[in-house]
């Protein structure tokens, strides 16, 4: 066995006139986990793509077990051993689990031409005729039920029987996985989807698994599971390469680190001889600050009160259930909580999109049920909600930058004109664009053409241009650089800064940690809890979020353990009490 | 493995490429187009060849057709006008990705609905008939398309089956009331035919003597400005253009989605009707209705406001083009002998051309060079 298990010599990819990867020579060595870290657009995924046949490099080589290769074909890449768990899951949903890992399985042929050329080489070699004729129709009666056999082996593989699923489970025990082969991909959370995805190309016997941003959608809880599971592939001898910018799970998981920036190899490091600044400045290609500022701001009213509200989601359970909170001007209220458990609905409640069951919202001390979406947009609460597609809500994708500005201001004053002013949006374009600094042709842009980072502060800058008093935002870094995200960050802050009341849905514990000052958790649709974000700690938080910490219960006599109503300052309470008790 | 580049000729390689293209300026996109067009006579031209006749004087006489003389001049305007207002009517849907395709059947209801009412009001004095009978077509075809907009939104159906059903329905209930006292009317032999409306449900005409045409074609061409304004230019267009484009989106920004699909369809329906009403009200159809009353501009309206990439001034060309191509192919049948069904087959081509050229528009194929030019390769997709 050679020393590398995959190693790529100068290759280089443009996509018309974009040069994806310039000359990128990495290695990966057998039974290794080789952290790939790179800003968005640097070029990681298509580098990976080439290794898992989608595209072709123009020029350079690809070396598999010291083997020069030529991968054309995501087949070629499966006969080679390469697996790749794509950042969106590839999964049929309304198959089960079984049947999605089954699907892509060739079954080894019959082999009924050579079982035949093995018969037909016998001859009868003496003189007596009818022996010959008996000889001769054992011969055919031989034949006959090689090919009986034949089709009956590809009928019964035509069909799907039960057996399949005791089979698929065994193996997947067999890597460590405990998943039910009969639960429907749609039934199944984001982790789920992963470890069949995961369980997929190992079954097609991959020994060199390629994960893209295996980490973006999962809880802590989740991510520490992942990360078990692959260090022990990795003691079963499978290279394995992770695809990530979080330089925490890079320090956490890897062996070694190659970093690319803009298309470019900048270099490969051990990862047990570096450290998280270090590997910034290769990714950015400059010092950064790694600290997300948490300004304090002298505001203290209350603008958005939410009390005991509860909320449907659209298959008519409780999305939300009595949950209370409210949010200061200048503070960023932070909401942690696993994928799906009502931060959607919460949303979509306060912006007026959802009818609630029961409960209130107040906005400065007005009740808003039952407005418009378009009233509460004048009442100055904007929401920004970034879904896994990033394009989908929000922003319309097809259209300018300048018909994306005036989304939700088109209608303007005057109900009895018909005609846009698009000379106001184009304004308000050119003065987002200048402002966060986004990259793009001109304010007549299509949307779509702009990279992830730019689109979403071009969906930032609309909310925050309109004014507003309250931003409710969700995800805004989803998918974001270190660059773009601490953009962002900076721009919710400078918010903040002008007594603007934030909620900040995130996904990134670490990060809300240190941008938000306070943090309320959801599981289930139940409120946990709010904590200060100084005076708690990933652990916590982590536990909250999957429900086995609920302070309501633990401090019951303690204002339902929320959080007391402080400046982060220090611990003086205001006069002020939280509005819930 | 110390030289690579030598090794790599040893695998195989695909010999043709493809790459994704950078976009293309408004300029060179006219040209690839007007070569797809090219290449559809050209093959077109084949086929006339293959028939045995001249493809040149063929397509000389297809466009001669259509302007040597006044009465070609009169059918080729009358034959574009239903054709620019169906497409128009197909566009607004389509912006929407409302998949409108039954034109055909909201064309019929239209011109039915005005024959009705302008049956049933007698001796009106004609500008009032004719207005009332513009207003009911409109609302003929715009309810008729209203039925699966409602359908669409409240069930979330499926508006290319419905519309599509529903122009069998329109056409069938047209053959049955040809049948009845209301509508029918005894011509030569005792054959069954329509009854052709009275003086005053006539549009105003213009010209004289066998060119006489009706004011219809002001309806198109006001409506070519008028659509381009409102889809551009006006709110109700912005939020049509959002909607087909992420509806979500368009749910997120507070928009009134269910409505502003129910508008936007009655409106496209509408348009139609207009058409409908225009048509069995003007000269084209002799103020009558027929069962062939649509002569296909439902589907030929599709395929125009396809090709035209719902852009109404598109629409305006390209129903200009393939109204020359339909008209003067009859010309050509009773002067060459060639059956007018090859203008189908030319408009086949063009289609099936102009699609074709999307692909080249959007990306670009490389072949594999010979080994020495390795590097060549690279650089061409460079550029």
């Amino acid at each position: 066995m050679t020393e590398y298990a995959i190693e790529l010599k100068g290759i280089t990819k443009t996509f018309g006139s974009v040069v994806a990867n310039k000359d990128i020579s990495i290695s990966v060595r057998q039974g290794e986990i080789l952290a790939l870290l790179g800003e968005n657009g640097s070029g990681k995924t298509t580098l990976m793509n080439m290794l898992s046949g989608i595209y072709k490099p123009d020029t350079g080589s690809v070396f598999v077990n010291g083997k020069l290769v030529q991968i054309n074909s995501p087949e070629d890449s499966k006969r080679l051993g390469i697996g790749m768990v794509h950042q969106h899951f590839k999964l049929i949903e309304t198959f089960s689990a079984a049947d999605n890992i089954w699907m892509g399985v060739d079954f080894p042929s019959y082999g009924l031409k050579e079982k035949l050329g093995e018969i037909r080489k016998e001859h009868y070699e003496g003189q007596d005729k009818k022996a010959k004729f008996v000889f001769e129709s054992k011969k055919f009666a031989k034949e006959l039920k090689e090919i009986c056999n034949c089709a009956f082996y590809h009928t019964k593989n035509a069909f799907l029987t039960p057996k399949r699923y005791k089979r698929i489970k065994d193996i997947s025990a067999q890597f460590g996985f405990d998943i039910d082969p009969t639960k429907m991909v749609y039934d199944m959370s984001v982790s789920e989807k992963q470890t069949i995805e995961i369980i997929k190309v190992l079954y097609y016997g991959a020994k060199i698994i390629i994960l893209d941003e295996p980490t973006a959608v999962l809880t802590v809880q989740e991510i520490e599971k992942l990360f078990n599971i692959l260090r022990k592939m990795k003691e079963a001898g499978h290279s394995i390469i992770i695809i990530t910018h979080k330089l925490n799970e890079v320090m956490d998981i890897s062996d070694r680190v190659a970093i690319l920036r803009k298309g470019e190899y900048i270099t490969t490091v051990n990862t047990s001889e570096t450290n998280e600044q270090q590997l910034t400045e290769y990714m950015v290609g400059r010092q950064v600050d790694l600290k997300i500022d948490r300004p304090i701001t002298e505001f203290d009213k209350p603008l958005l009160e939410i009390r005991d509200l509860t909320i449907k989601n659209d298959e008519g359970a409780l999305a939300i259930d009595k949950v209370n909170f409210y949010i200061r001007g200048g503070e960023i209220l932070g909401v942690a909580g696993i994928s799906g458990c009502g931060q959607r609905e919460l949303c979509e409640a306060i912006a007026g999109l959802r009818p609630i069951l029961s409960g209130e919202i107040n906005h400065k001390g007005e009740s808003i049920i039952g407005l418009k979406p378009e009233e509460i947009i004048k009442k100055g609460i904007a929401m920004s909600f970034i879904p896994e597609d990033r394009l989908g809500m929000g922003l319309a994708p097809s259209l300018s930058i300048t018909d994306n500005m005036m989304l939700k201001t088109y209608k303007g004053d005057k109900w009895y004109n018909p005609v846009v002013d698009r000379k106001k949006a184009r304004a308000a374009a050119e003065r987002v664009i200048k402002e966060l600094g986004i990259v793009t042709p001109s304010t007549e842009t299509p949307v779509r053409l702009l990279s992830g980072g730019n689109v979403q502060k071009v969906l930032v800058g609309r909310e925050i241009q309109a004014g507003p008093n309250v931003i409710v935002t969700a995800y805004p870094v989803r998918g974001l650089d270190i660059n773009s995200s601490y953009a962002i960050y900076d721009i919710l802050n400078e918010q903040k800064k002008n007594g603007v009341g934030i909620l900040f849905i995130g996904e990134d514990l670490d990060v809300m940690l240190e941008l938000c000052d306070k943090i309320m958790v959801l599981c289930r649709g139940k409120l946990m809890g709010v904590v200060h974000a100084n005076k708690t700690t990933k652990e916590q938080l982590g536990l909250m979020m999957t429900g086995s910490q609920d302070l309501n219960v633990i401090k019951k006599d303690k204002n339902f353990g929320i959080a007391k109503d402080t400046n982060i300052k220090g611990d003086a309470p205001t006069k002020e009490e939280q509005g819930n008790e | 493995m110390s030289n690579p580049k030598k090794n790599s000729s040893e695998v195989k390689e695909p010999l043709i490429r493809i790459a994704k293209r950078e976009k293309m300026s408004g300029g060179k996109t006219l040209l690839f187009y007007t070569l797809a067009i090219v290449i559809a006579l050209i093959i077109g031209g084949f086929f006339i060849l293959l028939i045995g006749k001249n493809p040149f004087i063929y397509y000389g006489k297809v466009i001669a057709g259509n302007f040597t003389n006044l009465i070609y001049l009169k059918h080729f305007i009358e034959k574009i006008v239903p054709l620019i207002i169906t497409s128009l009517g197909i566009s607004v849907a389509f912006r929407m990705k409302f998949w409108n395709i039954g034109a055909e059947g909201q064309f019929i209801m239209g011109a039915l609905m005005s024959s009705t009412i302008i049956f049933a009001l007698g001796n009106t004095p004609g500008w009032i008939t004719v207005i009332l009978a513009l207003v009911f077509g409109v609302l003929g075809g715009g309810v008729y398309a209203l039925i699966v907009g409602l359908l669409k939104v409240q069930l979330n159906s499926n508006e290319t089956l419905l519309t599509l059903m529903l122009n069998y329905i329109a056409l069938y209930l047209l053959g049955f009331l040809k049948k009845t006292n209301y509508y029918k009317q005894l011509g030569v032999g005792a054959f069954i035919d329509f009854k052709a409306l009275p003086r005053n449900g006539w549009l105003a005409t213009l010209g004289s003597g066998v060119f006489t045409i009706d004011i219809s074609v002001f309806f198109a061409i006001g409506l070519v400005a008028f659509i381009f304004f409102y889809i551009n230019y006006t709110k109700q267009g912005y939020e049509i253009n959002v909607i087909g484009d992420s509806i979500n989106t368009a749910k997120y920004a507070g928009m009134n989605v269910k409505g502003i699909i129910l508008r936007t369809v009655f409106m496209s329906g509408a348009i139609i009707g207009l058409a409908g009403a225009l048509q069995v009200m003007g000269t084209a159809s002799n103020h009558m209705l027929s069962t062939g009353i649509t002569s296909g501009v439902g589907w030929t309206g599709i395929i125009i406001a396809w090709l035209s990439r719902l852009n109404p001034v598109g629409i305006l060309i390209t129903s200009i083009l393939m109204g020359m191509l339909e008209n003067g192919s009859s010309v050509a049948e009773s002067a060459m002998g060639i059956s007018t069904a090859s203008a189908d087959v030319i408009q086949g081509l063009i289609l099936f051309t102009v699609l074709a050229m999307d692909f080249f528009l959007r990306y670009k194929v490389i072949i594999r060079k010979k080994e020495k030019k390795e590097n060549s390769v690279t650089e061409e997709v460079v550029k």
